[in-house]
């Protein structure tokens, strides 16, 4: 293993994911919710009377968040993202993500975040499995097919 | 105000704080999250950084909510009951897991970095809500 020390970003990757526990905080504590991504997304796509607003405020607010970085920010503040798959990939990605997210019910989010910290050991397995079967998967296409 | 306004307003500026970060950390590069997943390669531990940070807050908001029964705001205090680590939660873990590595987007990212204006992450995100429609249709064990 080598580390890829252009890349690594140490104090902005330790304050952003601090502004998400913060946001898992405030929103299980003001809220009562817990901010899970997948979760929310799910919802929405079957909606029951009088679950549908938290979760449409919610995406909203994601949805602004380019926008006003960009202009509390200088142009350069963040690099821009490196897309590397095709639109065929993604596609394959896209429907990985959904389908096995809703079945595990939860993400990096959900699992990763709020399930950790509350310390479940069912999120706490499910992190593993998904973390593994990312480091696998990147493994396969990189280093050997 | 209303309570209800309140509460929309509250959780617009969470979303939009989670967005925030999840911007600052790198989380929305697919290439910071392919270095961070290839060990074997040139790493970069940049994510980790991103979760203990988020857990090591969430661990104290978690543990005092844990002793709570209602919100700040009042409400229901909802807390995940399931605690099954059954076939469910791993072949979805395997499915997301491999999804993620394939192309570097979770759900959150995906959707934070299609509002950018990203038309990789617009296809991304299409095809995630398809293979949650798929599995919300096919499902013969609803959760809830």
């Amino acid at each position: 293993m080598t580390i890829d020390w252009a890349h690594f970003t140490p104090w902005m990757s330790l304050g952003g994911g601090i502004l998400l526990g913060i946001a898992s905080a405030v929103f299980i504590l003001i809220n009562g919710r817990i901010l899970g991504i997948s979760g929310i997304l799910g919802g929405l796509l079957a909606p029951k009377t009088g679950d549908f607003g938290w979760r449409i405020a919610f995406v909203l607010g994601m949805l602004a968040a380019p926008i006003t970085l960009s202009l509390l920010t200088p142009d350069d503040f963040l690099s821009a993202p490196r897309i590397d798959a095709g639109y065929g990939l993604i596609v394959i990605a896209g429907l990985l993500v959904g389908y096995g997210t809703r079945l595990g019910s939860g993400c990096t989010s959900g699992h990763g975040v709020c399930g950790l910290s509350r310390l479940s050991p069912r999120s706490l397995v499910a992190t593993g499995i998904f973390m593994a079967a990312g480091f696998a998967t990147v493994f396969l296409i990189r280093h050997l097919l | 105000m209303t309570h209800t306004t309140v509460h929309r307003l509250s959780e617009f500026a969470v979303g939009l704080l989670f967005g925030l970060g999840l911007l600052i950390s790198g989380m929305t590069d697919p290439g910071k999250v392919l270095g961070f997943l290839d060990l074997a390669g040139a790493w970069d531990p940049s994510l980790a950084l991103v979760m203990g940070g988020a857990i090591a807050v969430g661990f104290f908001a978690f543990g005092s909510a844990k002793k709570r029964t209602t919100s700040f705001l009042g409400g229901a205090l909802h807390l995940p009951t399931a605690k099954d680590i059954d076939k469910r939660l791993v072949i979805g873990g395997l499915l997301f897991g491999a999804g993620w590595g394939l192309a570097g987007f979770c759900p959150g990212p995906g959707i934070v970095t299609m509002a950018t204006g990203e038309p990789k992450a617009a296809v991304f995100v299409a095809a995630m809500i398809a293979g949650m429609l798929v599995f919300q249709f096919t499902d013969r064990k609803p959760k809830s």
